[in-house]
């Protein structure tokens, strides 16, 4: 890869200049002399976090912020140090990132692709963000990333779940340490055999848009290839906020598995709605009727209450995870002491993707030795690290995608509080949820070149 | 005919829900001719009563003794509830477990206050204005009173479920004779249902048997010559934004087990409360009811698997797709009358 | 000049010195200031500024000359962009064609829409509209995903087709070459003013739309559609067939709202179905009312209203709180901060909402009445103070 201006659209630039004359002269831009977009020029480097801040993720969009502070205290040398104390990587030494204090700004991203751009734009435009990280959704995650693509600066991906965002819409500029649909499906197959068995036809209520669909499509196979049957899948409004068409003719349809391919509100609410019909505690085919939600979200069990008793899903992280399943996911305790000591109640797993990916893109600038995006994306090209929380981690370099071990949870039956509602049924190993970089379900996209901006 | 029995049930049951919430909108919207787009807001302010009152039985101070270390390993106390301080243990259990019918008594003063403080305060002075600078006053007002709820409780929905005996669910399909699972409907969307035909009930045996009510309606078809003749209309109408606050409040409360409650579902219900009091015709109470149960039914038949065969995507789009059909074949909804926000 | 009278000229002049100019006066505070916090002379929010303006000036020729309301004009900005970006992908990332496809798409959208709404008037109206409006947005983020790219919403990509462009075209949206994400900055002491391509393309087009809503203004026909306002029923009394006129300005405001939707995507090319819903749609309408409806700058006034709370206000947090007040001793600094915090930030639409209430309170016509009583008040000021001003006689 090369650094120079020979990039193919420093050459394209020069050709349109030439060629129309009516391009701006590119020689009084600012930025141009210092090879890519923000470079920070003083003893200061800013961060952008764009998070959810209105609307129904609001409360996981603050709780990926509080991390995000936490993150940049540690980076800056205050606090306890955090994850920065476990991390494999020991280049980070509290002192900013390679001398720089770390500044951030923040902004809402409405859950609106349009507003989430704008607020991006906003951070790298006015002020002078060198990375963009948070969101709570893929359609969001996978505009802002384009945008990050085209601006020239790197995109850390927050909470964001669909094969897409590594998949198809996959960018050189982006990166995702959060786990995606196929590994959630990849993850729960072998617990789900093992609690309910080989024989088990299932019902898909998916929600109607494009992570629904990766996410039904993820767990169909997956179950399919245990043995079950799948007895219908049934496209639910994303508006929808009463399922209760959806769910009535659920118990006659001879399936006595529910699969809840949906997040947020939607989960909530359809969650909500089959324990009120009963299904639970029914009976079909001489086995108890199941309900499965492929990804869980504490924010999610919590505003669904006593309904998650006993329903199992997938989880990118857990603040348990080091006490009950050993050293191997080490910097949890670390990360859920520090957060906890800060705010008062352990971090959900966003919080966690969020600060992970801080450490980690401050961690490949100071390996690298620089804030150009190009050189920040080789440092964390196929980099291997560990003491984040997930246990030995890749971040891939065909995809910039992380893989590491995923967490299946069941809800409580008697939470002890309100922080508490899951608890961890099995990890299912790396080896298991991993797939090529050309898999059928990603297939289709193209990280491109990196792109350095100005 | 199992299948299309049950989605009349839910039909009937969605359409309770948006018969009484456009009920209460066509009382200020489609007779006093505000164009109220708090409506939504006033119906989530009925679920957050809900909340308040499950939140206020919940309240707790620590065991003096610790029982434990919590997460990060300090000493951790047990939880004690005021109401079992107060009331004893099983009266203390049995409240916070009815929190949301009981809720429906705590609610009903608070939305008359709400009702009244939002017509005296604010709305009074816009029945004159044009209907564009109602729509900007009072959506300016729901966007507050939903940040309001926002600051206090978040933005994560908030589980308020129904009092243990009303869980689970009831199978009609054994009654009917049709196999046992084949037609079940959960209890407390059947007590939904019959809590909102005696509140519709209520209001037009109300608004048709009483003096009070004989006025209104007479305000309602002409008001002017109702004030010449010396009836201080005014003061009614006042009454009746309080009355039609408290029917979007029950409402909102009955509704918190069904869905969680959270700050914005005001606006999920906006959109719609209007087409159905625009579908049903505006300026009538028994359109706006006929329009909730009839499009409540028709999305629940529009969402069965053998339609979205057919036509995929139709429940996404069913509501509007009538609306128009409606509109377009009667130029008043189903039973507007003439010169009613038509211009 | 360009069959203006005196005053439009004037106006007009005005808002072209003021557009031409706004990377200079929306940078008022030096950057790395404490008050920089409130510029908002970046390309991104000017651009939106200029585009939600021009969206806004085609909403009020049909809502405030002809008192129709519609509640799903967000559909045509969102048609005008899935056009554009398809333009883009498919022919030339050159925006001349996209935008003309856009616009000419829009068109042909609410004619259609147009043509079965504009059956009813009133509520009746606003509903249907609405109707279309939400159907459009419901489908395009499921069924017709294929055409939309749904949630994720319709990007370019580095295998489109683009038959027009040769090999070594521009990979951005651009204008015969001059990307529309190509900008200078021009630093002045601590000031630093960026002009961009795009936003100035977004300008130019802005002018000539208020131009035209000027020349409709003033025109026979928008005197006709003045009428329908004020008395639809005594013009069809006279014999006269008012559809034709309404369903014009429907069009042509779908025709603007296509090209700022076309402009939208060709400054940042993508294409949400989230520009369709009803919110959306919604938008627009406060935009207009809360400059002034029926007034010719009040739709871009509250257009640039809106879009400066949601892009500067939201993005106060508490960080930048403390530093405004760190001056002050701690007590009172976390006194203030507490204050203030819940209205910005996270808390911003607490602030929109009361900034919608107080101006309708206090405001009736909009932030252009708000303009006008200052003028005024300098008005009578200056007059009072010339010795010989008809001021009241001193008794």
């Amino acid at each position: 890869m090369s650094f120079s201006n020979l990039t193919r659209r420093g050459v394209i630039k020069t050709g349109a200049v030439a060629g129309a004359g009516l391009a701006l002269p590119t020689y009084l831009s600012a930025a141009a002399h210092t090879g890519f977009t923000n470079a920070p020029t003083g003893d200061t480097v800013t961060l952008g976090f764009n998070v959810p801040q209105s609307g129904p993720y609001a409360d996981e969009g603050a709780d990926e912020l509080r991390a995000f502070e936490l993150a940049v205290e540690h980076l800056n040398g205050m606090g306890d140090g955090g994850m920065l104390n476990t991390f494999s990587s020991k280049e980070l030494k509290g002192d900013g990132i390679m001398g720089k204090k770390v500044q951030f700004v923040t902004g809402d991203t409405q859950t609106k692709s349009d507003a989430a751009r704008a607020s991006a734009q906003s951070m790298i435009q006015k002020d002078g963000a060198i990375m963009i990280s948070g969101g709570s959704s893929s359609g969001v995650a996978v505009a802002v990333q384009d945008l990050c693509q085209s601006a020239g600066v790197v995109f850390m991906a927050g909470l964001t779940h669909s094969n897409d965002t590594t998949g198809k819409d996959k960018k050189a500029n982006g990166f995702r340490h959060f786990f995606n649909a196929y590994m959630s499906a990849a993850a729960l197959a072998p617990v789900l055999k093992e609690l309910y068995g080989e024989d088990r036809a299932a019902y898909h209520l998916t929600a109607d848009y494009t992570w629904g669909w990766t996410q039904q499509e993820s767990i169909q196979a997956s179950t399919e290839a245990l043995g079950w049957s799948t007895v219908n899948n049934v496209l639910t409004p994303l508006a929808a906020t009463d399922f209760s068409s959806y769910i009535a003719p659920v118990l006659n349809s001879g399936a006595d598995v529910l699969i809840l391919n949906h997040y947020g509100g939607n989960m909530v609410n359809s969650l909500t709605n089959a324990v009120q019909f009963g299904l639970r505690d029914k009976q079909i085919n001489g086995k108890n009727f199941e309900i499965v939600v492929p990804l869980y979200s504490e924010l999610m069990a919590q505003g669904a209450g006593k309904n998650i008793a006993g329903i199992v899903g997938s989880q990118n992280w857990d603040w348990k995870l080091e006490n009950e399943k050993g050293d191997r996911y080490k910097g949890t305790n670390a990360f859920v002491q520090s957060f906890g000591e800060k705010y008062g109640f352990p971090p959900s797993q966003a919080a966690q993707t969020c600060y992970a990916q801080t450490l980690l893109y401050a961690d490949a600038v100071a390996r690298a030795g620089s804030f150009n995006p190009c050189a920040v994306g080789e440092a964390l090209a196929d980099f291997e690290f560990d003491g984040l929380g997930n246990g030995p981690t890749l971040y891939r370099a065909g995809d910039h995608q992380c893989f590491k071990d995923v967490v299946v949870v069941r809800g409580k039956e008697n939470p002890e509080n309100e922080f508490d509602l899951v608890e961890i049924v099995e990890v299912t190993p790396t080896e298991q949820v991993s797939y090529d970089v050309d898999h059928p379900m990603f297939a289709g996209g193209d990280l491109g070149e990196c792109n350095p901006g100005a | 005919m199992d299948a299309i029995l049950l989605q009349l049930l839910n039909g009937l049951d969605k359409g309770s829900a948006y018969a009484l919430i456009a009920l209460g909108l066509t009382l200020i919207f489609g007779t006093l001719g505000v164009v109220n787009f708090a409506h939504g807001a006033i119906f989530m302010i009925g679920a957050f009563c809900a909340v308040t009152l499950s939140k206020l039985f919940n309240m707790s101070h620590k065991a003096t003794e610790p029982t434990g270390t919590d997460f990060l390993g300090n000493p951790k106390f047990d939880d004690i509830l005021y109401v079992v301080d107060w009331f004893g243990e099983d009266a203390g259990a049995w409240m916070v477990d009815w929190a949301v019918p009981l809720a429906i008594l705590f609610a009903v003063p608070i939305m008359l206050a709400v009702g009244f403080i939002m017509e005296r305060g604010l709305i009074k002075h816009f029945y004159k204005r044009p209907h564009a600078d109602q729509i900007l006053v009072t959506f300016g007002l729901a966007i507050v009173l939903q940040e309001v709820i926002k600051y206090f409780y978040g933005a994560n929905p908030i589980p308020t479920p129904a009092p243990e005996a009303f869980r689970g669910s009831f199978d009609f399909g054994v009654l009917l004779g049709f196999d046992p699972n084949a037609v079940i409907y959960p209890y407390w969307r059947l007590i939904y249902f019959a809590f909102s035909a005696l509140i519709i009930g209520g209001v037009f045996a109300f608004l048709q048997f009483t003096t009070f009510g004989m006025v209104v309606r007479a305000g309602m078809a002409d008001r002017e010559t109702v004030g010449l003749l010396g009836i201080n209309i005014d003061k009614r109408f006042t009454i009746m934004f309080g009355i039609a606050a408290a029917v979007a409040g029950l409402a909102g409360v009955m509704y918190a087990p069904i869905n969680s409650p959270n700050y914005h579902m005001g606006m999920d219900f906006l959109v719609l409360s209007f087409v159905v009091v625009v579908v049903g015709g505006m300026g009538s109470l028994p359109g706006a009811v006929l329009a909730g149960f009839l499009l409540g039914i028709l999305e629940s038949f529009a969402s069965m698997n053998e339609i979205k065969n057919i036509l995929p995507g139709i429940d996404q789009i069913i509501i509007y797709l009538v609306a128009i059909i409606i509109l377009l074949t009667r130029p008043r909804g189903l039973m507007g009358r003439k010169g009613v926000m038509e211009d | 000049m360009l069959a203006l009278t005196k005053k439009d000229l004037s106006l007009l002049l005005v808002v072209a010195v003021i557009t031409l100019a706004a990377p200079i006066i929306l940078n008022p505070f030096p950057s790395g200031s404490g008050m920089s916090q409130f510029n908002a002379g970046y390309p991104d929010l000017m651009q939106r500024f200029v585009i939600y303006g021009i969206f806004a000036i085609g909403f009020n020729i049909l809502f405030g000359l002809t008192g129709y309301l519609s509640f799903g004009h967000a559909a045509f900005l969102g048609v005008g962009s899935y056009s554009a970006v398809w333009m883009f992908k498919l022919l030339s990332l050159n925006v001349i064609p996209a935008i003309m496809l856009s616009v000419v798409v829009a068109g042909l959208f609410s004619v259609l829409i147009g043509y079965v709404s504009l059956r009813r008037s009133g509520i009746y109206f606003s509903i249907l509209t609405l109707a279309f409006a939400q159907m459009s947005f419901n489908l395009a983020y499921s069924v017709l995903t294929p055409l939309t790219n749904g949630e994720t919403g319709l990007q370019l990509s580095l295998n489109d087709p683009r038959i027009l462009d040769g090999a070594s075209a521009a990979t951005y949206p651009n204008l015969f070459g001059a990307q529309m994400n190509d900008s200078t900055t021009i630093a002045l002491g601590n000031w630093s003013f960026t002009f961009s391509v795009g936003y100035y393309l977004c300008a130019i087009l802005l002018l000539l739309a208020f131009y035209i809503s000027i020349r409709i203004f003033r025109s026979p026909f928008g005197m006709m559609l003045r009428a329908v306002k004020s008395n639809q029923q005594r013009m069809n009394y006279t014999g006269l067939n008012t559809r034709p006129y309404t369903l014009a300005a429907f069009v042509i405001s779908g025709m603007y709202a296509g090209l700022a939707g076309g402009l939208l995507a060709s400054m940042d090319p993508l294409a949400g179905a989230d520009r369709m819903q009803w919110t959306a749609s919604g938008e627009v309408v406060l935009m207009t009312i809360l400059g002034g409806a029926g007034t010719l700058l009040g739709p871009v006034l509250g257009a640039g209203f809106i879009k400066y709370f949601e892009n500067i206000f939201s993005k106060i947090n508490e960080g930048v709180l403390q530093a405004w007040f760190a001056f002050m001793p701690d007590g009172l600094q976390d006194f203030f901060v507490a204050i203030i915090y819940p209205f910005v930030g996270k808390g911003w639409h607490l602030t929109l909402g009361l900034m919608f209430m107080l101006v309708v309170i206090f405001l009736p016509g909009g932030l252009v009445e708000g303009g006008q009583r200052i003028g005024r008040m300098f008005r009578r000021k200056s007059r009072s103070e010339t010795p010989d001003g008809k001021t009241t006689p001193a008794e």
